[in-house]
Parts: C-alpha cells; structure tokens; sequence
C-alpha cells in the first residue's frame, strides 16, 4: 500500500461516477436497464472508498496526502491547481459518501420502479455522487467551490426531478437560488484569500497565515474572511437564515432527501467549515456558534407542529446540522465531525424508513394518515426506532456518544467563556428533538390505523430496500466508534481517526482555551495543532458526566412526554394546543420565514427589477427616442425655416425686383418721343446742377 | 504555407461568395444556401490551419515583429497633393493572441449562424449576399492592424446588418433597424474622429528616412512617433487625449453596449432574424471590447490607468442592470438580450482590473459570451420557429414535450449561470480574480458578485416558467430538435463543456498576449508621466 | 454789322431747337424725320462756322459733307422704313406703332 495507490483509488473513487452519469444519461432511452450500470459503478466506488479508508487509517493513519496538477497557468505566479488532499477526515467522509450513495441508489431500484424518467434518476445520482466526492477530495477553496456549485447542479436537478409539479420545481429553483446567495459570501472570501495569499490551497494559507500574512494585515478582516467563508455553509447546511430551502427541498424523491438532504450534502457545509477551522478566530467562532444555535433550535420548534413525515425529518435535519455547527462554534472539532458522521447514517435510515413508509401508504406523506404500521413493516420500524433513539441521544446509539460529547463542549465552552447559552439551548434542543421524534414514531408506528383502506394495502418493501435500512441502523450502534457505551473520547473514532484540529490564527485572536504553546515550530513547519490549554481539558473531564445525565434526563423527558402525548393520550393534546394557539401556528407556519422573505426580498427583488425596466424603458430609451424625436422636430423646423427663410428671402429678392419693374415699366411706354424729352430734361437738369 | 494570406482568405472569402451569390438565378434557393454554407466552411478550416500555425508564445500588442500571419503593404500611396502633404495608408493585417479567439468565434458562429438561416424563404439570394458581406465586415475588423483599414470594415458591417434586420426582421424591423444603424453610426463618429487626431498627431519612419502621417495602429502606440504639436500627442502640453479617449471608448461602448448605450440592443434582438440574433450577440458585442483592448488600451495606456476606475464602474452597473432588467422582461428573446447586456458588463469589469487574470477573464468571457448566448439565441429560436411566440407566460412543462432540447437548454442556462464545468464560470471566475486583485476596481468586483446571484435568479426563473411545470395542453404538437438544430447546438455544448472541463487551449492562445498588454500598459506609465513633465 | 460765329451759332441753335420741337411733337413720322434732317443740318451750320472760324482746316467741311451723304442715305431708309410701316400698319402715326413696347 503505497501512498500512489490512494491517489489512484480517489481518482477511481471521483471519476466513476462521472462514467456513471455520463452513460446512464446519454443510452437512458436506448437501454431500459442501463440504471444497473451506475449501480454496478456506485458498488465499485463504495469497495473503492472502503479499501482506501482501509489503507489510509491503517497504513498512513498520521499522513497528509497531497497530489495536485495544473490545470491551467496564467503568469509565473498565477496558476490553478487542481488536487486532492487525502487525510482521515477525508476518506472517513468519502466512506460515508459511498456508502450512504450505494445503499440509496439499491434502495431507489425499488422505490422509484416505474418512474418514466427512472434511467435518468440514476444519472443524477452519478453527477450527485461524483461532486459530492469532489468537496471531500479536494486539497483547494477554488476546486471545492467549483464541487460546491456542481452538487447545488444535482441537488437542483433532483428536488425538481418530477418536475411537472410546480411545487416540486419551485422547490428546486428556491434551494438552488438560497444557496446561490451563500455562496455569493463564500467567493468573496476566496477572492480575499487569493488575494492574500496568492494560493488556493488550504495547506498553503494556512502555512502563511502561520507565517503571520492576514488579509489586509488585520485580525478583522481574518475573521470577516472566515465568516464569509462560512456563508458558503450556512447555505448549503441549510443554517438560519437561509434554511428554509431545505423543507422545501423534501419535494424531491425521498432517497434523494435521505442522500442530499439529510446526510452528505447538506453536512458539505459542515466538512467546509471543519476544512477551514485553522483560519477561524475567535470572533468568526463566536458567529459561527451563535448561527448554529439558531439553527439548532429554531427549527426544532417547528418540528413539533409538522405533519408531513418528510418535513419533521427535515427540520431535524436542519437541527442536528445546527448542533454541528455550534460545535464547531465553541471548539468541539472532533465532536462535531463525529456527529456528522453519526448523524449521516441515522439521518439516512430515518429518511429511507419513511421512504419505505410513503412507498408502502403509495405516496401518504401525511403522518396523520398514518398510525399502526409497526405490524405489517416491522422491519422499517425497528430501523426506524433505532435510528429515533439515536437522534434523541439514548445510551448505546452512536448518537448519544456525538450529542453527549457536543453538550459536554458546550459547558466546557460556558464555563471557561462564560456564554453558558449554548449549553442551555442545546439540552433544550436534545429534549425538543427526542419529543418531535417520537410523536413521529408513535403517530407513524403505533396506535390504530387512521386511513384503513391505505393501511390494508401497506405492505413490508422488498429486501432492496430493507437491507440499506438494516446496514445503517446497524452503523447508529455504539460499538463502530467506541468501545464504552457512554464515553466516546477513548474510542478509536475519537483518538485514533480524528486528528485534533490545526488552528493557525495567532494566538490573540483564538479563544483562550485554544492557545497553542508549540508557535515556534508552527512557524516552522506550517502546521500548528492545537493545544487545548489544561483548564479546557479538565473542564471536559469535569462537564462530561453532568452533560450527559442532563441530556439523558432531558431526552428521556422528551420522549416520556411524546408517549404521555400520543400514545398514552394522558393529555388531550388538542386542548393543549387551542390554549397555546398563537405559538402552535407560529411554530405550524414555520416562524413565517417564507412569508417575510417573500415580502421582503423577493417582493422587493421583483420590485426593483421591474423599476429599472421602467427606468430602462421611460428613461433611458426615452432619452435615446426623445433625442430621436427632437431631431427630427429640429430637422422639420429646419425644414420650415430653409423653405421659408432661406428660400423666402429669395423669393422676395425676386418679388421686390418684380416689383420695382412694374413701377418702371410705367416709364417704358415704347414711346421714343417721351424717351427724348426725358433725356432732354435730363440733361437740362444735369446742365442745371453741373 | 508561410507565404499564402490566409489572413486575407479568411476575410474576403466571403466577399468572393457574396459575388458567386449575386451570380446565381434567384430560383436557386439551395445552392445559394450551400455555397453560403461551404464559404464559411471553408472559414472554419482556414482559421483551424491558423491555429495549427500559430505560435503561441508571441506577444503581439504593440510589437510589429510579434504579430502572426502578417500581410502588409502600401494600399493608398498619394505623395505631394497640395496642402495634404502625403497620405500613405497600409494594407496591414495580422493576428496575435487578442484577435485570434475571436476569429476563431466568428468563423464558428457564422458557420451555425449559416445553418441557422436555412429557414429564410424571403428573398434567399439578398439575405446570403448581406450575409457573407457582414462575415467580411466583422473578420476583417479583427484581422485589421491599420486604422484607417479597420474603420473601413468597422463601417462595413453597419450596412448589411442595416438590412437584415430591416428586412428579414419582425413587426418592428424598421424602427430596430434605424435605431441599430443611427446608434453605431453615432458611434462611429467619435472613432473618426479620433482616428484622424491620432493620424495628424503620429507620424512612421519610412524606409528611406522620411516621415510621414500615419494610421498604423502599432506605431501609434509608441510615444516616441508622436509630433511635438499634434492635437492628441502627450508632448503637447494641451493635449486632448483624454477627451479623445472618452469619445473613442464611447464609440466602442455604444456597440459593448455599455450602460447607458445600450437600449438599441433589445430592440435589435427581438426583432432580427435568430440567425441574426446569433451573430450579433455572439460575435458584433465582441467588436465593441476588442476595439477597447486593441485601440484604447495600448494608445492611451496612460489615460486607461487613469479610467480604470469608471470602465470597471460601469462594468458593475452593466451585470447588476442588466440582470435586474432581464428578470423584469415577458419576451424570452428580450430576456436573453438584456443577459448580454449582464455578462458583457463581466468583461468589462475583467478589463478594468488591468492585470493578467482580469484581462484573460475579459476576453475568455468574450469568447464564452459569444458561443453561450449563440445557444441561448438559438434556443429561443427552436421554440420561436415553432410556437411563433416569445412570450414566456405562454409556456410550461416543454420539458416533457420536448426532452432533448431541455438536456440542451440546461446546458445553455447553467452555463450562462457560470456553473463550473462549463465554460462561463471559468471566465466569470477570473475576472472576479482579476478586478479584485486591483486596488482600483475591488469594490466593484465584490459589488458585481451580486450578479451571479441575479443571473441565476432570472435564468431559473424562465428554466421553470418555459420547461417546467405542467404541460400547456397547447403545445402538445411540439417535436422535439430536428436534424439541422441538432446540428446547430452540439457544435456549441462541446465547445461549452470542454472550456469549462478544460481552459487551456483557449487560455494558452491568449496568454502572451495578454501578459505582452499588461506589461506595455505598465510600463508605458513611466514613459508617458515622462512627458507630462515637460 | 459783321456776321459772327456768335450769329451762326444762333441759327443753328434755333434749328437745333425747331427740330428738337418737331420731333417731340409731330406725331407724323415724316414730319419727325424732317425734324432730324434740321437738326442734322443744325450741326452742319456748326460744323461749318466753327470750319470757318476756328483753326481748323477742312475738317470741318469734310465731316458737314459727310454727315450730309449720311442724311441722304439716312432719309432714304427712313422713308423706307416708314413706308413699309404704313403698308402693314396703315399709318405713321407713331403712338400707334409700339408693337415692341411688348
């Protein structure tokens, strides 16, 4: 296993896909089963990202890998490389790419059978795959904006996929445009960092900025770069404000909302800020957590109230990513790639069981259409409800660990900063979370069918689409990260997988608890790891078991709560909601994110475009017309004026001759007599005066 | 091979069509179109072997010697007439990395363009001879390195597209056609007359030691060939050379069209023919910034440093403008009008960065501009010649109806968004590279990102209202692309695709160039504040 | 009493004068033309006298002679002229014979 032998399988890992969608959507008419091609492409990928993961951790597990080429070179100093940077961040993420992206194009076989456009569907898949495999794999901010816009492509052509629907193309153009605006705010940081740096490479900045080169030679600007930067995350991970495409978003099929908008692509943003954590400071950290805690739990509170499978899901979704983000907010590096991880694989089952679900109530997404379905599809709810103990944060799921270890930072982060906030937002959080899901388990799963004729044809779904469920609430068990069921930290996730992060901004712009004591060498080598200082260490040790006997105590709640709610019916729920009706609609109509948008910046976009074409229409080409008009005014007065002035005077020259000759004909009679008496005076008169 | 003019070949080629054209009985629809069609042809393959003999590490610019495929020799010789002294005007044509991506464009959408015209049934033999004279016009305009030559072609072009539009044209024709025509015209003027202050103000060694006026545009861009006392010579103290660059650069802007120039252009577009349409967006705009970069630039270096600052502000206001104004637009045709009026603004903006990436951006873009909105105009075409309609309203769900051509649409769309991969987001890429990394212009770059955010607004905004959806039971009898389209769009989608994947070519073409202008222009400060202190 | 230039000048002035007067008013164009013949003869008077008195030689004989050859052949077309006039016209009555007046 030599290091040539990872880059060959990345470029395999990258490029099949391509293959994959290329030939799926060009013989898509030709040949009806031409989708087994990318499914047979996506398997070897999936082999492909196992053997590397394989390879990296066990042979290379400290490595950097790096391989680049020019793409193409302007002058000495400007060139765009292209490359790939291979370390266990990546090829973890790569695996969980693959994986997610296999099991959902077998499961899809199944759910999108019969669809008329069914080859295409797997040619989307493809592209999704492959630049989804570009963000992971890439060693530079230009390449994985490039990626970045490619997967908003697949995610555009995706939602919109059954297109005839106006709300399933509305949907498309809405994610594609909200991310747009994101990342509008993240090019404008690589334009900052190109110009400070003169590189797009994430080692080579972070080297200078190690080197002490900031942009614009201040901390200010460092940190405004990397909030910029990190607009690129809060588009495409959905973070408020510009979460709401990804409700929306569910109008695609749902095996493209369990692969793109549950677990990779949505986490893209998560990975981007995790890739550029060496530049953050303390100040873009801060704005970095506060975004995470919005997201966190506003969209939790929505999620109580939802009714439509997909959209609870979603919204949790866009929770859990908010939990990542906080986590990277107050340091908790390692945390928050673990939960994304985590959260990949229970995300994905969850999405997939209710796409088993909608499949076998033919296409009822309404949860409360739904209700006794745990015995005809036990298999999808025992998924399901292994998949809803890991979302809640239940002892031996994989995402009690995550969840914990995040909690844990965040009173770390409290007790060491004082902002104590995100601690109590997030175990609010986790109880919200554990309450919506289970109302959604219990209205779905237990109690008595609502619609019986739906619920008499629902049926268990073939084995293709059990088994991806099975293989993923199988990975939301502890035992894949760490051996102790209640603490992650020594695990071999968490010790041996994870570096700690390298954070190169200098030390006065960190967090005092990232202070990093090995400066000299960082200078040197350009790699700065951090060092947590030693009360951030103790006030883990100190933070983890009250952090998770709270979590577990408020998770319990949550749940106990949804039970006592939905299926004990202790409380009468609809009372419950007429007395608290204005919050219930508030939550029901998701804050009116929508509505203020619409009324604000759409309104005021359409408005703004249609006054400048007045303004284009009226003013200027008014201007343009009116000029026209008045030469054409001037030239017919000219006109006038040739006709009757300048030719007039001549006229009268004319007329003014006429005249006098008739006046002096008077004297031409023709009459040589009256000739010779006028000369005859005349002279006489001239004799006269002479 | 290294003695055959193809410079010339390309560009009269045309011309000797035009008169084969004229020769043919009117009857003779077919043939006057394939003898239309293997002239341009027959262009294509010229420009291919000008490519294959190309070397692409020679500058150009403002270096005789560096400039390829030269043709050079005494055109209008009048020794001793009076007060006029001696006029000498060469025969000077030549290429070099500016010129030769946008010959290369102009072969290539003419050939489509050419395709694209074979639905024409009213009077064929007129509209092919306008047709290949207007291919002279705007070949010839870029082969020109002499002044006075390229003004001649400049003003070659008016006419037959006067005409195109004017007759082959829509409801409209005549109003678009006067207002295209007075508003170039009007242009024109302002390059006349600058072309004359330059001439009396510079003057050319001859071979025997004399010196005479001239209108070689190389030697107008050396300093040291200015007159102590002409009008438009830095040694002149008063000096109007930055009157004469604004009324140069406006005469280029009006046909850019640059805010606020550019209401001539929509009314052009909707109501010229598609083939026409093609053409004129994707090659006549170009004539407009190629002129920036081949005359203002290196013959007033000076003064460009000193407008950088408003080339790239109306750069930003052309993308920002223009986008607003496309979104508010209900006639597809107009919509895609007023996004040549967005993406043109990025080359601009690129152009204002005065710097290697910024320019390449610039003219990349021109490049990419010409073959994307080419697609765009042809895509608008497909529908038009079948629904007879533009409106946008009108539409939905064509998607269904017509797959293919919706596989071709999104290609067009995404590029024109500067999706990577295709060939617009590598040049919108570099010139936000570009006109950031200049102290002058980086306000207007961070500004004009707000265009890519509008561009994708107003083109997913028609993607969904034309293709998406539900089907207009209207359209039912829609056929998806014939042979001919095909044979018009997949040219274009793998020239997109394949920039996009893979720049180089294109870039590698320009680069000396482009570095060759940057450096001229950079140097030529020290020589011209030289002057100014006299 | 001598006679005098001063008396030549005298009679010649008054037949300058007669004919001046026949000329003006006679409206019978062979009355006008004798009016010419006086006054032609009214030069010849002076002519003559200033011959006589003055220094001058023949000359003034020469041109009286002259001038005498040209009444003749002047009276002759003259009357010829008048006479064609009265046979288209009928009349020579010169206020009547302003056909060029037009």
């Amino acid at each position: 296993m030599t290091e040539s032998v990872l880059i060959n399988l990345s470029n395999a890992i990258l490029f099949l896909p391509v293959l994959g969608f290329v030939v799926t959507l060009l013989l898509g008419k030709k040949i009806k089963s031409i989708y087994l091609f990318e499914v047979f492409i996506l398997t070897i990928v999936l082999l492909a990202s196992i053997v590397l993961a394989f390879g990296k951790l066990s042979y290379f597990p400290d490595d950097k890998i790096t391989a680049e080429f020019e793409w193409f070179r302007l002058t000495d100093t400007f060139a765009i490389k292209l490359g790939f940077l291979i370390d266990n961040i990546t090829v973890l993420m790569l695996f969980v790419v693959a994986l997610i992206s296999g099991l959902v194009h077998y499961f899809s076989i199944a759910y999108m059978k019969g669809d008329e456009r069914y080859n295409r569907y797997f040619a989307y898949l493809g592209l999704f795959t492959f630049s989804m495999n570009g963000i992971v794999l890439t060693h530079s901010i230009i390449m994985m904006y490039m990626f970045w816009e490619l997967v908003g492509l697949s995610s555009y052509l995706l939602i919109g996929f059954w297109f005839e629907k106006k709300s399933a193309a509305d949907a498309g153009k809405k994610a594609f445009l909200v991310n747009r605006i994101g990342d509008t705010g993240m090019l404008i940081g690589i334009l900052i960092l190109y110009l400070t740096y003169h590189t797009f490479s994430f080692d080579q900045i972070f080297a200078s900025i190690s080197a002490g080169v900031l942009p614009f030679n201040s901390d200010f600007w460092l940190s405004v770069t990397g909030v910029l930067l990190f607009m690129g995350a809060i588009g495409k991970s959905a973070q408020f404000p510009l979460h709401v495409w990804l409700p929306d978003a569910m109008e695609g099929p749902t095996p493209v909302s369990a692969l793109i908008h549950a677990a990779t692509m949505v986490a893209a943003g998560v990975y981007l800020t995790i890739r550029i954590f060496g530049l953050l400071t303390a100040d873009a950290m801060m704005f970095i957590a506060i975004i995470g805690m919005l997201s966190a739990f506003i969209p939790a509170t929505i999620a109580l109230t939802q009714n439509d499978i997909k959209k609870v899901l979603a919204y949790s979704t866009v929770s859990q990513l908010g939990y990542m983000v906080m986590a990277l907010g107050v340091g908790a590096y390692k945390f928050a790639f673990f939960h994304l991880v985590t959260h990949a694989f229970f995300k994905a089952c969850l999405f997939l069981g209710s796409g088993s679900v909608i499949h076998a109530m033919h296409h009822e997404q309404d949860i409360r259409n739904m209700g006794g379905l745990r015995k005809k599809m036990p298999l999808t709810y025992a998924t399901f409800l292994i998949s809803s103990l890991a979302v809640s944060g239940i002892p031996l799921t994989s995402g009690f660990l995550s969840k914990d270890g995040i909690l844990a930072s965040t009173f770390a982060f409290g007790s060491l900063t004082g902002y104590w906030i995100f601690a109590v937002v997030g175990l609010l959080v986790a109880m919200l979370t554990a309450f919506y899901m289970f109302r959604l388990v219990v209205i779905t799963f237990h109690g008595e069918p609502r619609d019986h004729h739906k619920f008499e044809h629902a049926h268990e779904s073939p084995f293709v689409m059990t088994m991806p469920l099975t293989v993923l609430a199988i990975l939301s068990i502890f035992i894949f990260y760490t051996p102790n069921p209640v603490s992650a930290e020594q695990g071999w996730f968490l010790t041996k997988w994870i570096d700690s992060p390298e954070v190169h901004t200098p030390n006065s712009t960190r967090f005092d608890f990232m202070q990093s004591n090995i400066v000299e060498q960082a200078s040197l080598s350009g790699h700065g790891e951090i060092m947590y200082s030693e009360q951030y260490t103790e006030a883990m040790h100190s933070a983890h078991y009250p952090a998770m006997f709270l979590s577990l105590f408020f998770a319990v709640l949550g749940i106990l709560t949804a039970f006592t709610f939905y299926q004990w019916k202790k409380v009468n729920v609809d009372k419950l909601v007429a007395s608290v009706k204005p919050l219930y609609n508030f939550s029901l109509n998701k804050w009116f994110f929508d509505e203020f948008y619409q009324k604000t910046f759409v309104a005021g976009l359409f408005g703004l475009s249609k006054i400048m074409y007045w303004f284009d229409s009226k003013i200027v080409d008014g201007i343009v017309n009116g000029s026209a008009t008045v030469t054409h005014a001037l030239s017919i007065f000219m006109g006038g004026f040739d006709k009757y002035v300048v030719d007039g005077l001549v006229n009268f020259m004319a007329y003014l001759s006429g005249f006098f000759g008739l006046l002096f004909r008077r004297v031409q009679t023709g009459k040589v007599q009256t000739y010779i008496v006028l000369v005859i005076f005349s002279i006489i008169i001239f004799f006269f005066f002479l | 091979m290294n003695n055959f003019p193809i410079l010339t070949f390309l560009t009269f080629l045309p011309i000797l069509g035009m008169v084969i054209v004229l020769m043919l009985p009117k009857k003779q629809e077919l043939s006057i179109k394939i003898t239309t069609l293997l002239i341009t042809g027959i262009q294509i393959i010229l420009s291919i072997f000008l490519l294959m003999g190309y070397n692409f590490s020679a500058g150009g610019i403002n270096d005789p010697s560096s400039f390829q495929f030269v043709e050079k020799f005494r055109w209008i010789d009048i020794t001793g007439f009076a007060w006029i002294g001696k006029i000498k005007i060469d025969y000077f044509l030549g290429v070099d990395g500016l010129s030769t991506p946008l010959v290369l464009l102009t072969a290539i959408v003419v050939f489509i363009a050419t395709i694209s015209s074979w639905s024409i049934d009213k009077s064929v033999k007129g509209y092919f001879a306008m047709f290949l004279l207007l291919d002279t016009g705007m070949m010839g305009t870029f082969v020109a390195l002499d002044f006075f030559l390229f003004y001649i072609f400049w003003e070659l072009m008016l006419l037959p597209m006067y005409f195109l539009i004017g007759i082959w044209g829509g409801p409209r024709r005549e109003y678009a056609a006067i207002k295209f025509f007075l508003y170039t015209l009007f242009g024109s003027i302002f390059i006349l007359l600058v072309m004359i202050g330059l001439y009396f103000s510079s003057m050319e060694t001859l071979a025997d030691g004399t010196r005479v006026f001239t209108f070689n545009m190389l030697e107008m861009m050396n300093p040291a060939n200015y007159t102590a006392n002409g009008i438009l010579s830095p040694l002149n103290p008063n000096n109007l050379r930055l009157i004469a660059y604004i009324a140069l650069f406006a005469g280029f802007a009006i046909k850019i069209p640059m805010f606020p120039f550019h209401t001539w252009l929509p009314d052009a577009h909707v109501e010229a023919p598609t083939a026409i349409s093609v053409i004129l967006a994707g090659v006549l705009l170009k004539m407009g910034t190629y002129g920036i970069l081949r005359v203002c630039y290196p013959v007033f270096p000076e003064i460009t440093y000193q407008l950088a600052w408003w080339i790239a502000l109306f750069g930003m206001i052309n993308i920002i403008y223009g986008a607003l104004t496309a979104m508010a637009q209900k006639d597809f045709k107009k919509l895609i009008a007023y996004s040549s009026v967005s993406h043109m603004g990025f080359v601009l903006l690129g152009m204002a960065g005065l710097n290697t990436i910024g320019i390449s951006g610039a003219i990349l873009q021109m490049f990419n501009h010409g073959t994307i909105t080419a697609m765009l105009f042809l895509i608008v075409g497909v529908i038009y010649d079948r629904a007879h309609i533009r409106d946008l309203d009108a539409f939905g769900g064509l998607g269904k109806q017509m797959p293919i051509y919706t596989g071709f649409v999104t290609v067009a769309f995404f590029a024109a968004i500067g999706l990577p991969g295709l060939s617009g987001f590598i040049s919108e890429a570099l010139v936000f590279l570009g006109g950031f990394g200049s102290d002058t212009t980086r306000i207007f770059a961070v500004i004009s990102t707000l265009g890519i955010l509008l561009g994708a607004t107003y083109m997913l905004w028609t993607m969904q209202r034309v293709y998406l959806g539900s089907l207009n039971e209207k359209w039912k009898e829609l056929k998806d692309l014939t042979a001919r389209e095909y044979f018009m769009l997949v040219p274009l989608t793998v020239i997109v695709i394949f920039l996009g994947v893979y720049p180089s070519p294109m870039l590698d073409l320009m680069n000396a160039s482009v570095n060759a202008m940057v450096k001229f222009i950079t140097d030529a400060q020290g020589v011209y504040s030289a002057f100014n202190s006299f | 009493m001598e006679v005098g230039l001063n008396h030549f000048l005298v009679v010649s002035t008054l037949l300058f004068s007669m004919g001046i007067y026949a000329i003006v008013t006679r409206k019978n164009a062979i009355l006008v033309l004798m009016g010419i013949e006086l006054i032609l003869n009214s030069a010849n008077i002076n002519f003559i006298a200033f011959s006589r008195f003055g220094n001058f030689g023949l000359q003034g004989h020469l041109i009286a002679l002259f001038v005498i050859v040209l009444a003749a052949a002047e009276a002759a077309i003259a009357l010829a002229i008048v006479l064609n006039i009265y046979k288209t016209l009928s009349t020579v009555n010169i206020d009547e014979i302003d056909n060029l007046k037009d």
